[in-house]
């Protein structure tokens, strides 16, 4: 096929260049907040889903991870006692008071858990080990906190809520979705971090056993233990993820900006290939007098659009692809993961497609006799 | 000769508003296979609109019109690209070219309109640019070409697909006296060596010695139709006449 549509596109250099900038931001803004969407929601159910547990055992009507009232430890009993329970472990994920070397203090959010199994444990140790948590006053960190916490080695001593927590380890990449770093830590030592009684419980862990069906342990478990919800950490996941990112709002936000960012590309790749389409529009006309059939007029004008994804989506998932490397160094988690990036690229196309529109029904209006005015 | 176009009481009326302007009114007119056919008239006179009638672009408003055999006054607007892809080919006063576009990839062009693409697509656009003299530019684009090269693109991309009919509207407007002439001497050899149906409109009265017919069009309608290729009558030689010859009285026959 002549490449009509192609030379029509290159043309004009200048535009050609508003048009890939228009979808190069629209294509960043868009990577930008669904990852940060992405990466919020990842963040906010963090420790539900990388507990290893089927099942939570929480206060009643809790409504994310970060409410879970205390309750009696002899609940603990109830719940191993359920046929169908393979095994159950207590679990605290509270806030409590730092003080940094400085003197300052920071909010964090101790996680207590049994450093003899897995449920509840922290993941990515690039340094100590779960088993140098049951050394004294232990602490794990996550490096990303380290300076936000005053942290500058390992073995460092500090206070919480007045005990002692010594950094024996850190891990990468774990984010609190609040601005609390976790602390992960024996049970115990989180009971006194916290200011919890000997005898209570923020959650309890479950795990089933091989080939019991989870609803059916839900099911034994609600029906022996009582007042407290029982959730599959598939559910307790959701409920988190669903409070922070459409509750508060945080959610909708980032995706109207992510949606701001499609119309914002829609309107420039429209003005731009409409505007391409009316200086070539006598070329249109041509075509049609000779006899080409609109489909074949269509065709040119989305081989346009289609190049201008093409080319605007190679240019914006670079550009996307720096931004997501330097946030991840800082603070923010924007996450990219392959399958949003094809997601991203289908939304390019029918960006521009939608785009492709105004102009498309310009030229079927298109009268072939005007070829014959001068 | 056979009749590639027949129009038949063609009426062609535009209304805008409380405004009726009648472009064309109850003309008649066959174009004929192998003959170069001129329109000539001043300008509004309605030559290009019943270019544009006769070569499916333009619906009359009333009155028949048959093209290659075909009733075309029945058919849907979507049909009518498909009768011009197959029966028709344009030229165009502005020569209209994808200035995108080479020489060759014009007349490609009008050859994937009709089914022929690749290396088919490319012979044959050689082949036509080589009938009108214009190989040796395929790969020029129209902004480095001359008027009158632009023109015989124009042509070489309306002849894609060997139609039978040829409407050209003002084609040497834009050109000078001189190269519109040889434009026009290479469609008229388009229309006898290759039995096609050619229709120029022009105004140029100058170039009308070249035509077979020529039909004058004003206020709508035909005013004469004059046939330039139908034998004169007989020349009268000289007859040497005596003084009594003169004095005749009676017509004597030549």
């Amino acid at each position: 096929m002549p490449p009509l549509a192609r030379r029509n596109l290159f043309h004009d250099k200048i535009r050609l260049a508003v048009t890939l900038t228009g979808i190069t931001f629209a294509v960043v803004l868009v990577v930008v907040e669904l990852g940060l969407f992405l990466g919020f929601t990842t963040t906010t159910s963090g420790l539900i889903d990388h507990s290893q547990a089927d099942l939570w055992v929480a206060s009643r009507h809790i409504p994310y991870i970060e409410q879970g009232a205390l309750f009696s430890e002899r609940k603990l009993y109830q719940v191993r006692a359920t046929p169908g329970v393979a095994s159950a472990e207590k679990y605290i994920a509270r806030f409590a008071n730092w003080k940094r070397p400085d003197g300052g203090h920071e909010s964090v959010q101790v996680v207590g858990f049994n450093t003899d199994q897995t449920m509840g444990g922290p993941w990515n140790i690039v340094s100590g080990s779960v088993a140098d948590l049951k050394t004294p006053d232990a602490i794990l960190v996550d490096d990303l906190y380290w300076k936000k916490l005053g942290i500058t080695h390992l073995g460092q001593v500090f206070e919480m809520n007045g005990y002692r927590a010594r950094v024996v380890g850190t891990t990468h990449g774990i984010r609190s979705f609040t601005t609390s770093p976790y602390i992960f830590t024996t049970f115990k030592n989180a009971q006194n971090y916290t200011n919890l009684r000997e005898d209570q419980t923020q959650f309890i862990l479950v795990r089933s056993q091989p080939g019991v069906s989870l609803q059916q342990l839900q099911s034994n478990l609600e029906s022996r233990v009582h007042d407290v919800d029982i959730l599959t950490t598939a559910q307790f996941s959701s409920m988190t993820r669903f409070y922070w990112m459409f509750t508060t709002g945080a959610g909708v936000a980032v995706l109207l900006a992510a949606l701001l960012g499609l119309v914002v590309g829609i309107v420039v790749v429209t003005q731009t290939i409409y505007a391409t389409t009316m200086d070539h529009l006598r070329e249109y006309g041509t075509l049609k007098a000779i006899g080409a059939p609109n489909s074949y007029v269509y065709r040119v004008i989305l081989q346009q659009a289609g190049m201008s994804a093409v080319l605007g989506y190679a240019l914006g998932i670079t550009v996307s692809l720096f931004v997501v490397h330097g946030a991840q160094q800082g603070g923010a988690s924007i996450l990219l993961p392959w399958p949003m990036a094809v997601l991203i690229f289908g939304l390019t196309l029918l960006m521009c497609t939608i785009a492709a529109a105004v102009s498309i029904n310009k030229v079927t209006q298109l009268d072939p006799a005007m070829v014959f005015k001068g | 000769m056979e009749v590639a176009v027949r129009v038949r009481g063609v009426t062609k009326t535009y209304a805008e508003r409380a405004a009726r302007v009648t472009a064309l009114e109850g003309v008649d007119l066959d174009l004929h296979k192998g003959e170069l056919l001129f329109l000539m008239g001043p300008s509004g006179s309605g030559k290009t609109t019943l270019l544009s009638i006769m070569g499916c672009i333009l619906r009359a408003t009333s009155g028949s019109l048959q093209v290659a055999g075909q009733e075309i006054t029945g058919l849907s607007e979507r049909e009518l690209p498909r009768v011009r892809l197959s029966h028709i080919g344009f030229v165009f006063q502005a020569f209209n070219l994808f200035p995108t576009l080479t020489a060759v990839e014009n007349v490609e062009v009008a050859l994937e309109l009709k089914g022929i693409r690749g290396a088919l697509a490319r012979r044959q656009a050689l082949s036509l640019l080589e009938q009108v003299h214009l190989d040796d530019k395929a790969s020029a684009f129209p902004a480095d070409l001359s008027g009158g090269q632009k023109q015989r693109v124009a042509l070489a991309r309306a002849l894609a697909g060997n139609p039978e009919i040829l409407l050209a509207d003002e084609p040497t407007a834009a050109l000078d006296s001189h190269t519109g002439r040889s434009v026009l001497e290479l469609m008229r050899q388009l229309a006898h060596d290759h039995n096609r149906a050619v229709a120029v409109v022009t105004h140029d009265s100058r170039i009308a010695d070249l035509g077979d017919r020529v039909v004058r069009i004003e206020d709508g309608t035909i005013s004469s139709v004059r046939n330039l290729r139908q034998p004169e009558p007989a020349l009268v030689h000289s007859i040497p006449l005596s003084h009594s010859d003169l004095q005749t009285t009676t017509a004597r026959p030549l």
